[in-house]
C-alpha cells in the first residue's frame, strides 16, 4: 500500500466523491443514528457540507436523515450492490439475527424483493453489500458484539457483525471490520472514527489502528476507571454506599475498573455528562460481554469486594494523612494579616518606620 | 403516463418510510382519478423479543434493558420502568429525585420534538419538497407574507420553506444545534443520552449540585428564546397549508380517539401505590385521559389500566389466550384482569411470510375497551402532543404558574423574559380536527409546554437544594412476589410497562410504547390501526400523477404520528400497477403491494 498523502486543505482530494451506506435495520433501536446527530467533533453537517479539509464530497444514505423515501431511497442500496456507488463505506447499526433457525418469515428486513414480494432480510443485504464496500463499520454494541438483543434467552439468535462475517473477514481493500461499541455509541467517537476512515479511503491516513476486538486503539485503549474523575475516591478507599453520593461507585455496581471506554474522559456531549462522573454506575455497555456478564447491574461486581477491601486499608491511611495536609493547605500563611508590622520576611529599608 | 380512469386502483408503497425512527412500510391503493387513498396497510419488519429475554432476569435490571427498546426516547422507557418497579417494591423516591427525573424528561421532550419537527418532518414542508410535489403551492408561498414575520424574521412562507431545506437551510441547521444543547440538558440530569446511566428505582445517582441546575437553567433560557421564534414560525407555516389548499384539513383526519397516560409526577401526591393511582395520576403535570369524539371518557389511570387489551389479528404471533399463564387475576383493588391485558400477555413469535390478506406485521394491536359501548377502540396518540394537550385541556387540572389549563378547552403556556424577547404567553386551543396539520402544530406547542414546566421544576429543585434536602435515593429490597405498572408519556405518546415478579425474578414484563398503538395492523375485529385509518380515505393534494408520485400527503400523515417503530409502514412509490377494477382488499394475495412491477 502506498504511503498516505498529508492532509492539505488547499489540495483537492484524489477521490472526488465517497458514499456512506448506513443500515439501521439490524436488531437495533436507531440510537446510534440519533447519537451521531448529537456529535459536534465533527458534526454530521461539518462532514456533509465540506467543512473538513481534504475530504472528498461525502454522500450519506441513512434512513433516519434521508430526504428520499421508499423506492427512491432503496435505489442507493441497489446501486451499491451493482457497483455504482464507488467507493462506499458500509455502516451497520443493530445486531444480526439468525435467519436460519426458522422455516420462513424474517426477523429483520428492509425493502421488498421485486421477484417474491417478500421483504429483503438485513442479513441478505450484508451478504450483498459487504463484498462491495471499501470499509465496513459496526456501529454500536449491538452491531459489534450482539449487545442487548443477544442476551441469554433471546428468541432471534442475535449476534454481532464479526460473528456473522467472521472475525478474520477483510474488505476488498484489505480492511478488517471496524468496531465502534457503545450503547448507544458515544457521538464523537463514531463521527471521529468515520472521519478517520473517510480520510483513509481518500488515501490521506494510514490504516486505522485497531485492537484485538477491532476497536480503534486511541478510543478504547483505556478503562473507564483510568479516566474517571472519581478515581481519587477509590485511591483513598472512600466508597459510595448509596446512589446520589459523589464518591467512588464500585461498591454499588460500577464496573469502570475493567471496562474499555473513554466516556469519563470525553463526557457524553462536548464534555457534558458521562456515566460515573455524573453519578451513574458503569454497566459495561461497550464490552463484548455486555449485557449478561454485567448483570444484575446494580450489584457490586464480583472481585470488587477483594480489591476495594485491599485498597480500603491503604486508602484510609492515605486519606488520614491527606486530611492533615488538607487542613494545612486550607489555612493561609501567617504573614497575611492587617497588623502594623510586615512579617513576610522582606526587610524594608525606606518605609520610614525603622 | 398511463391513462387512469375512476375506479382504477393503483398500488403504491413506501418501504421504508424514512425520516422516522425504526423500519416502517406503508402499502396503499390509490384512486388517482378521484384523488383519494382507498386502502392502506402498515407493516413493520423487525422483531427483537424483549418480553421473552427479560424473563427470569433481576427486576432491577429492567429499566437498563427496556431503555434499549428505543434509540430516541429510551429514557422514557427507563423512567416508566422505574415507575413500575417503584410500585412493585413499595417505595417512592425523595422529592428532589422526582424533580431531577421530571427535568430529564422535559429535556427529552424539548430535544426530541425539536429534532423530529424541524429536521425530519420539516423536510416534508421544505422548499425542495414543495417544489417537487406542489409547484402551485410554492408559487403561492412566494407571495404569502408570514403573519408573524416580526417574531421569527422570515418575511414570506417561501422564506420559511427555504430555511427548512435539509442541511442547506438556516433553520434546519439551527434546530440541529438546538437538539444538541437540549440533549446536554438531559445529560446533566441523567448522565447520557439516550440510555440514561443515573436512573434507578428509588431515585437517581445524579449529584444534586448548584452547578448542574445552573447549567440546566441557562440552557433552558436559550431554548425559551428559541421557542418564541419557533412557535410563531410553525403557526404561520401550518396556517398557510390550510389557506393554500382548501380542504387540507381532511388530510390525515381521523375520528377523535385519543389516549394520554400522563407525564411529570408531583412528589407531594405520588406514592406509587396502585390503590391511589387515580389520585396521583390526576396530579401529574400532563393529565392522563381517554378522549372519544372530543369528550373526556376518563382521566383515572386505574380505568385506563384495567381496560387495556392486546389483540392479535394480522401480526406474526400465536395467540396465548388459551395456553398462556394467567399471572394477575385481579388488580390490588379487586378489579378482574383480562387474559388479553399486558399483565397476562405471553409473547409467542411465529415468523412467517408477509401476506396482506392475512398476517403482515410484527406489531400487535393494542386496544382500549370502552365499557360504555363494548367497543375495542383503536386509540391513537396524536403523535403525543395532540393527545397530551387535548386531555390536559379537557380535565382543566394543571396549574403551575407557567402552564395553566383553565378548563375552557385551552392550555396557556407562559415563557418568562429571555435575553432579547419579553415574557410571552401562548394559548393552545382544542382544534376542530385530529388531522395531520393539528398533530404537527400540537408538537410545537408541547415543546413550549415542556419548556415552561422545566422552569417550574428547576425552581422546585433549587429550592430543595437551598433548603439542604439533597437526598436523591430511597433504599429498597426486591420482594419475592409483586406486581407493578408504570404509566408515562413517551415523546410520541402513551407508554406503559407491566411487571410481574415471582421468586424475586421477572416472571412477565410487557412494555406498550406509543407506536404499537399507532402503527398496528388490522385487529381480530378487522379494525384498522390508526395509521391505516388516517391514510384510508385521505384526499390527495399532490400535483404529480402516478408516474412520479411522491405520496407527500400520505407521508405527512404518517409522520404526523411521529413513528418510532423500531418497526415500519410500507407504501408503493413511482410507477404503480393498475389492479382489476374492484374494491375488495386483497392486495394481490401472497405478493402484497410490494409485488412485481
Amino acid at each position: 500500500m502506498k504511503a498516505p498523502e498529508m492532509i492539505i486543505a488547499d489540495r483537492p482530494p484524489d477521490i472526488k466523491e465517497i458514499h456512506v451506506v448506513w443500515m439501521t435495520t439490524g436488531l437495533s433501536c436507531d440510537g446510534d443514528s440519533v447519537s451521531i446527530t448529537a456529535a459536534s467533533l465533527p458534526s454530521i453537517e461539518d462532514v456533509l457540507m465540506g467543512a473538513i479539509p481534504g475530504l472528498p464530497k461525502v454522500h450519506l444514505h441513512n434512513p433516519v436523515l434521508a430526504y428520499e423515501v421508499g423506492d427512491d431511497f432503496m435505489q442507493h442500496w441497489f446501486d451499491a450492490e451493482a457497483g455504482k456507488l464507488e467507493p462506499f463505506v458500509l455502516v451497520l447499526e443493530g445486531s444480526l439475527p439468525n435467519e436460519k433457525i426458522k422455516s420462513e418469515g424474517y426477523w429483520a428486513a428492509m425493502g421488498t424483493d421485486p421477484d417474491t414480494g417478500q421483504p429483503i432480510t438485513t442479513n441478505e443485504w450484508i451478504d450483498r453489500l459487504a463484498p462491495k464496500a471499501t470499509a465496513v463499520i459496526a456501529c454500536g454494541t449491538c452491531a459489534t458484539y450482539g449487545g442487548i438483543h443477544a442476551m441469554e434467552g433471546n428468541p432471534t439468535g442475535a449476534m454481532g457483525l464479526a460473528d456473522y462475517l467472521g472475525w478474520g473477514w477483510r474488505s476488498k481493500a484489505g480492511l478488517p471490520i471496524v468496531n465502534v461499541p457503545g450503547c448507544p455509541v458515544q457521538p464523537d467517537n463514531m463521527m471521529e472514527t468515520l472521519l478517520y476512515l473517510l480520510y483513509q479511503v481518500a488515501g490521506l491516513a494510514p490504516i486505522i489502528p485497531l485492537d484485538d476486538q477491532l476497536r480503534p486503539q486511541w478510543l478504547f485503549g483505556k478503562t473507564v476507571h483510568e479516566g474517571c474523575d472519581r478515581g481519587g475516591y477509590y485511591e483513598q478507599g472512600d466508597f459510595a454506599h448509596e446512589y446520589g453520593s459523589p464518591k467512588c461507585l464500585v461498591k454499588i455496581g460500577c464496573w469502570g475498573p475493567v471496562v474499555n471506554c473513554n466516556v469519563t474522559k470525553r463526557g457524553w456531549m462536548d464534555g457534558v455528562g458521562g456515566c460515573p462522573n455524573v453519578g451513574g454506575i458503569c454497566i459495561g455497555c461497550t464490552m463484548p460481554g455486555f449485557p449478561d456478564k454485567f448483570m444484575p447491574f446494580m450489584d457490586e461486581p464480583p472481585g470488587g469486594t477483594l480489591s476495594s477491601g485491599i485498597i480500603g486499608a491503604y486508602g484510609r491511611m492515605i486519606r488520614a494523612l491527606r486530611g492533615i495536609t488538607n487542613r494545612t493547605v486550607n489555612k493561609e500563611p501567617k504573614w497575611r494579616h492587617s497588623g502594623h508590622n510586615l512579617t513576610t520576611g522582606y526587610e524594608p529599608k525606606y518605609y520610614g518606620r525603622n | 403516463m398511463k391513462s387512469v380512469e375512476s375506479g382504477d386502483l393503483v398500488e403504491m408503497s413506501w418501504d421504508p418510510v424514512t425520516r422516522i425512527v425504526g423500519s416502517l412500510g406503508i402499502y396503499t391503493k390509490i384512486d388517482f382519478a378521484a384523488k383519494k387513498v382507498v386502502e392502506c396497510y402498515s407493516t413493520s419488519s423487525i422483531f427483537r423479543g424483549y418480553s421473552i429475554f427479560m424473563q427470569n432476569k433481576d427486576p432491577r435490571d429492567s429499566h437498563f434493558i427496556t431503555s434499549r427498546i428505543c434509540g430516541i426516547c429510551g429514557d422514557n422507557h427507563a423512567t416508566c420502568s422505574v415507575y413500575a418497579q417503584q410500585m412493585a417494591y413499595g417505595i417512592k423516591p425523595p422529592p428532589l429525585a422526582e424533580m431531577i427525573v421530571n427535568l430529564g424528561e422535559a429535556a427529552e421532550y424539548m430535544f426530541d420534538h425539536n429534532i423530529f419537527q424541524d429536521n425530519l418532518v420539516g423536510v416534508d414542508f421544505c422548499e425542495m419538497m414543495v417544489k417537487e410535489t406542489n409547484p402551485g403551492v410554492w408559487e403561492k408561498a412566494q407571495k404569502a407574507e408570514a403573519p408573524h414575520a416580526k417574531d421569527h424574521g422570515y418575511r414570506t412562507i417561501a422564506d420559511i420553506m427555504h430555511a427548512l431545506n435539509p442541511f442547506e437551510g438556516e433553520f434546519y441547521r439551527e434546530t440541529l444545534q438546538v437538539s444538541r444543547y437540549t440533549r446536554e440538558m438531559f445529560c446533566l440530569m441523567e448522565g447520557r443520552h439516550v440510555h440514561p446511566s443515573t436512573l434507578y428505582p428509588g431515585g437517581v445517582g445524579t449529584v444534586p449540585s448548584i452547578q448542574v441546575f445552573t447549567d440546566y437553567l441557562v440552557r433552558l433560557t436559550r431554548y425559551a428564546e428559541f421557542m418564541k421564534r419557533c412557535l410563531p414560525l410553525h403557526d404561520d407555516l401550518f396556517d398557510f397549508f390550510y389557506e393554500a389548499m382548501p380542504g387540507y384539513e381532511e388530510v390525515g383526519n381521523r375520528r377523535v380517539l385519543l389516549g394520554c397516560w400522563g407525564s411529570f409526577q408531583d412528589p407531594a401526591v405520588c406514592d406509587y401505590n396502585y390503590k391511589t393511582m387515580g389520585d396521583w395520576g390526576r396530579a401529574m403535570y400532563v393529565t392522563p385521559g381517554v378522549v372519544v369524539d372530543g369528550k373526556l371518557v376518563t382521566n383515572d389511570l386505574v380505568d385506563i389500566n384495567v381496560n387495556m387489551r392486546i389483540l392479535l389479528g394480522s401480526s406474526y404471533y400465536e395467540d396465548w389466550a388459551d395456553s398462556g399463564e394467567t399471572f394477575v387475576k385481579n388488580d390490588p383493588l379487586g378489579n378482574p384482569i383480562d387474559k388479553r391485558h399486558p399483565w397476562n400477555q405471553t409473547t409467542i413469535p411465529k415468523p412467517q411470510k408477509r401476506n396482506f390478506a392475512d398476517n403482515y406485521s410484527w406489531v400487535m394491536s393494542p386496544r382500549w375497551l370502552d365499557k360504555r359501548t363494548g367497543d375495542h377502540l383503536a386509540l391513537d396518540t396524536g403523535g403525543g402532543p395532540l393527545a397530551r394537550l387535548w386531555s390536559t385541556a379537557l380535565s382543566g387540572l394543571v396549574d403551575v404558574g407557567y402552564v395553566k389549563a383553565p378548563g375552557d378547552g385551552s392550555v396557556k403556556i407562559r415563557l418568562p423574559k429571555t435575553a432579547t424577547k419579553p415574557d410571552t404567553e401562548f394559548t393552545w386551543r382544542i382544534p376542530k380536527w385530529a388531522n395531520t396539520i393539528e398533530r404537527d402544530r400540537a408538537r410545537t406547542y408541547f415543546q413550549a409546554y415542556a419548556c415552561a414546566c422545566a422552569y417550574y421544576f428547576v425552581e422546585r429543585a433549587m429550592a430543595e437544594v437551598h433548603a439542604g434536602r439533597t437526598a436523591t435515593f430511597t433504599p429498597f429490597k426486591v420482594p419475592d412476589e409483586a406486581i407493578g405498572c408504570g404509566f408515562h408519556e413517551a415523546v410520541r405518546g402513551v407508554l406503559s410497562h407491566h411487571l410481574v415478579i415471582r421468586k424475586g425474578k421477572i416472571a412477565n414484563y410487557h412494555p406498550y410504547p406509543p407506536t404499537p398503538w399507532n402503527a398496528n395492523p388490522r385487529d381480530t375485529y378487522g379494525t384498522p390501526g390508526p395509521y391505516e385509518d388516517a391514510v384510508q380515505g385521505c384526499p390527495i393534494f399532490e400535483e404529480n400523477g402516478p408516474d412520479n408520485f411522491k405520496g407527500i400527503d400520505i407521508m405527512r400523515t404518517v409522520r404526523s404520528f411521529d413513528p418510532c417503530l423500531p418497526c415500519g409502514v410500507h407504501m408503493f412509490d413511482g410507477e404503480g400497477k393498475i389492479l382489476e377494477q374492484h374494491h375488495a382488499p386483497m392486495f394481490g394475495a401472497n405478493h402484497g403491494p410490494g409485488g412485481p412491477k
